[in-house]
């Protein structure tokens, strides 16, 4: 590839690849389309029709007019871009998702459509974990990974424009698994909704992701691999593992929507336990420990705590992460002695957690004041804060006596959510803001002052959104465990459900709050992007024998 | 590459390596930290010899302690079932008439009703009763089974179209439209004449012509003059209570779809006095009237009596 782009008259090889590739897509597709009787195929097919075609004709009039030749001296960086405003993108919608759901939990009557059934709670609320947690989040990863691993290694990003394929495939992904959701195409497994086609095509963007990454790694100029480029790896790896083995299922027909799954009963449970809580392990948690790595000592240029917690924190999180799955099914047909399995590694696994919560605090030893000067390091804090405060809690809640108690309550709501706003929300945020004045070559961000807002407006936001899902969780664990002298339940389901009004007030009144400060800060980025560019960030990153590389495409 | 130099804040050396202007400390992993993780692990490893926790070829560790959830699940239950009985038992020989006449047996029958009732019944019929599209009121007085205290016993026992060998619902409705047994303008003019029953101003013309279609497909069941048939389960159409639904769109829809309620049987989850306590409780949340207490047992349907207590819920 390198040689193909070194003679300026050619079309470089990966992209006459993705060229070819693109257009054989769009032929199956095509076919794909035609030939089904499924409805619901059918509007997939299409959607992926028009992405491919798209795909296709730009492609043709870019590889006709010399595009797609990578300069190796300058960082690939259009695509980190083209990530960051995805990232923002799909955080307003997952958000927006999210407070229109907790609205319809809150005000049942006024946010019931019958005659529009995809926009009801049990379409809209799938929508909104999967667009936080694989739009937002997995987009944020993509990007701040393809930033780091370039970075760190002194190289650009291998692949040629397949990194563009990378990021376009996910966002197709996104596409097919939202529409799925709202249009009632699903799977029915949590965090893992998307028909065998979809994933089928997410196996394909993410084979490429990781050759794309490992291929950076393979010809990096640093004779070292940096701690985060070992999560960011851990999680590409681990996540393709889990994605394929859950996903596994035998579809109706080859042109139907319909698939059921590989295994059965409590092994088809586990399997997805196994799945949904490493999705939480190393796509919630090792994904962001690696921007954690990368973003907090370069904001704050301190060197990292400690490099020996960070290789034993690393390797004990990713031994031991990978037991805890059972702890999702206490009490359930799954047999005791696994139950016990899942309960103890949990709790083996909180000081490994902890490791890097240890490793992302201290590393600001010695630059401390910034707490108070810089709202983007307070914000980076804050999330490693929450990060811990949830690895605590969620090792708390596997304890089978605690989870006799909080399982299948809102207890369990709030703890996600002190995760995913606290740690995944902040630390994205955190690393955005450092990456657009970096990216768009910007001195400064446009107001520190909407940073401050920012900050206060979705703090509030994630600590109203917890107290009330503590409370109402642990008011319904009580009130179902509660019977009469006589023998029977006191509680009926929908009593617990009255119950709870005011905490799902203050749970939409949260996420509202928290939604604000993503739009306050889109705008706050918008008007970065806008300002007047500065040159001083075209000044090479290190000195070194080695051709340099300019953050530039 | 590897030079390692003195941080001088925290008088830590680091390791010397160096990306993109990042640098790592080499500070020894905390002590505090090492040793709450050791003492996860001695943890789990008692919670294991405790506890079934280790799978091998054939079966998995036991624990000393011989815990087994499945076992605890037994017990618990056969402990809930011995405390409902210590109650139930006063209601096992009493007429229904009787608890209902007796203050102590009758807040006793209460309080059974009310919870079995909110987490049973309430999904279909309404936290408080009173029922939905569908799904009949059990609040007012009109009851498609009957209102008596042993006619909602045995409607509670056998459900409707339930499956039961003595099921009520042996009539069903036709779906007039769907199975093209009236057209589109019959079923028009019918809609018109069942609004008409009901008292309400109808097209005259429609209901003129919809006269003879109501005498020959509606009337078998309905009764002539629409009043219905509670022994049947047959809804009256003259009354203001509608299961699916009183305007023309409802109507003109039932006709044409013929729905048709089901409910479940309650014989085989609940035990006899169980069964009692909640036609006690519908019966007087209906605003039901005690009945005589006297009058001997009314014919029960076979298969009422064979009744046999499962634990229920």
């Amino acid at each position: 590839m390198t040689q193909a782009a070194a003679r300026s008259d050619d079309a470089p090889f990966d992209a006459i690849a993705l060229y070819t590739f693109t257009g054989l897509a769009a032929l199956a597709a095509l076919l794909a389309t035609a030939f089904t009787k499924d409805p619901s195929f059918r509007f997939h097919g299409y959607v992926m029709l028009v992405g491919f075609l798209v795909a296709f004709l730009t492609m043709t009039v870019g590889l006709g007019s010399g595009r797609f030749r990578s300069d190796q001296s300058r960082y690939a960086d259009g695509v980190v871009r083209a990530g960051v405003i995805a990232t923002m993108f799909w955080a307003i919608a997952g958000l927006g998702a999210g407070v229109a759901a907790a609205a319809q939990l809150s005000w049942p009557n006024l946010f019931y459509f019958p005659d529009a059934p995809w926009l009801n709670f049990g379409r809209l609320r799938p929508l909104h974990t999967s667009a936080v947690i694989f739009a937002f989040g997995g987009n944020a990863l993509i990007a701040t990974s393809f930033y780091v691993v370039q970075r760190t290694c002194r190289a650009r990003l291998a692949g040629g424009a397949w990194p563009w394929f990378v990021f376009w495939g996910y966002q197709l992904f996104i596409v097919l698994a939202a529409t799925g959701y709202l249009a009632g195409i699903t799977q029915s497994r949590e965090y893992a909704e998307p028909e065998w086609y979809v994933d089928l095509w997410l196996t394909i963007v993410w084979v490429a992701y990781l050759l794309v990454f490992l291929g950076t790694i393979w010809k990096r100029k640093e004779p070292h691999i940096y701690v985060a480029n070992w999560f960011y790896l851990a999680f590409i790896v681990t996540i393709a593992i889990l994605h394929i083995v859950n996903n596994a299922a035998i579809p109706v027909g080859l042109l139907e929507a319909k698939s059921y799954s590989a295994a059965a009963g409590v092994q088809d449970a586990l399997i997805q336990w196994w799945y949904g809580h490493n999705a939480v392990g190393f796509f919630l948690t090792a994904g962001f420990l690696a921007m954690m790595y990368y973003f907090v000592p370069k904001r704050v240029e301190r060197p990292v705590y400690s490099y020996r917690l960070s290789i034993v924190h690393f390797w004990s999180l990713i031994f031991i992460y990978i037991w805890a799955g059972p702890h999702h099914l206490h009490y359930t047909a799954l047999p005791q002695w696994a139950q016990t399995l899942g309960m103890t590694f949990s709790i083996m696994l909180w000081m490994p957690s902890w490791g890097g919560m240890i490793n992302g605090l201290m590393t600001l030893s010695g630059a401390w004041d910034k707490l108070r000067t810089d709202p983007v390091v307070r914000m980076m804090v804050v999330a490693i804060a929450f990060y811990g405060m949830a690895t605590f809690e969620g090792p708390l809640m596997s304890i089978r006596a605690v989870n006799a108690l909080s399982h299948y309550t809102d207890w369990t709501i709030g703890h996600v959510h002190s995760g995913a706003l606290g740690w995944n929300g902040f630390i994205t945020f955190g690393a955005i803001y450092c990456l657009v004045p970096w990216l768009w070559k910007k001195e400064r961000l446009y107001s520190n002052q909407l940073v401050e807002w920012h900050f206060w407006i979705a703090t509030t936001g994630i600590l109203l959104y917890i107290a009330a899902m503590w409370v109402s969780g642990i008011m319904e664990g009580l009130m179902w465990r509660e019977y009469t002298p006589q023998g029977y339940l006191a509680n009926a389901f929908v009593e617990t459900v009255a119950a709870k009004h005011i905490e799902n007030v203050i749970r939409t009144i949260g996420g509202l709050l928290f939604l604000m400060g993503a739009v306050i800060m889109s705008y706050n980025l918008w008007r970065t992007i806008r300002m007047p560019s500065t040159a001083s960030a075209e000044l090479p990153l290190v000195s070194s024998p080695t051709p340099l590389l300019t953050a530039a495409e | 590459m590897s030079e390692r130099e003195r941080d001088e804040h925290s008088g830590t050396e680091t390791t010397g390596h160096e990306w993109d202007g990042i640098k790592e400390l080499d500070t020894p992993l905390p002590r505090w930290w090492l040793w709450v993780w050791y003492g996860s692990m001695l943890a789990s490893v008692i919670y294991w010899i405790l506890m079934p926790a280790w799978p091998g070829l054939t079966g998995y560790t036991r624990g000393i302690l011989g815990k087994s959830d499945r076992a605890e699940v037994v017990g618990e239950l056969k402990g809930l079932a011995a405390q409902r009985q210590a109650g139930e038992s006063q209601l096992r020989s009493a007429s229904l008439q009787e608890i209902e006449a007796d203050p102590e047996l009758q807040a006793y029958a209460m309080q059974v009703g009310t919870s079995v009732f909110g987490d049973n019944c309430a999904t279909c019929h309404g936290a408080g009763g009173a029922g939905g599209k569908g799904y009949p009121n059990l609040r007012d007085d009109v009851w498609l089974w009957g209102g008596k205290l042993d006619q909602i016993r045995h409607t509670i026992q056998v459900g409707v179209r339930s499956g039961h060998a003595n099921a009520l619902g042996e009539k069903v409705m036709p779906a007039f439209g769907r199975d093209q047994l009236l057209t589109e303008a019959q079923i028009g003019d019918l809609t018109e004449y069942v609004v008409a029953l009901s008292g309400r101003k109808a097209d005259a013309a429609a209901v003129g012509r919809a006269r003879q279609t109501y005498a020959d497909q509606c009337s078998a069941c309905h009764g002539p003059a629409g009043t219905g048939d509670a022994t049947q389960g047959i809804p009256n159409l003259t009354d203001a209570e509608w299961l699916f639904g009183s305007d023309r769109t409802a109507i003109h829809d039932q006709i044409f779809n013929g729905r048709n309620g089901v409910m479940p049987t309650w014989e085989a989850r609940f035990s006899p006095e169980t069964i009692k306590a909640l036609a006690v409780y519908v019966h007087a949340n209906a605003g039901g009237v005690a009945e005589p207490v006297a009058p001997p047992a009314p014919a029960p349907v076979a298969g009422d009596a064979v009744a046999t207590g499962a634990a229920g819920r």
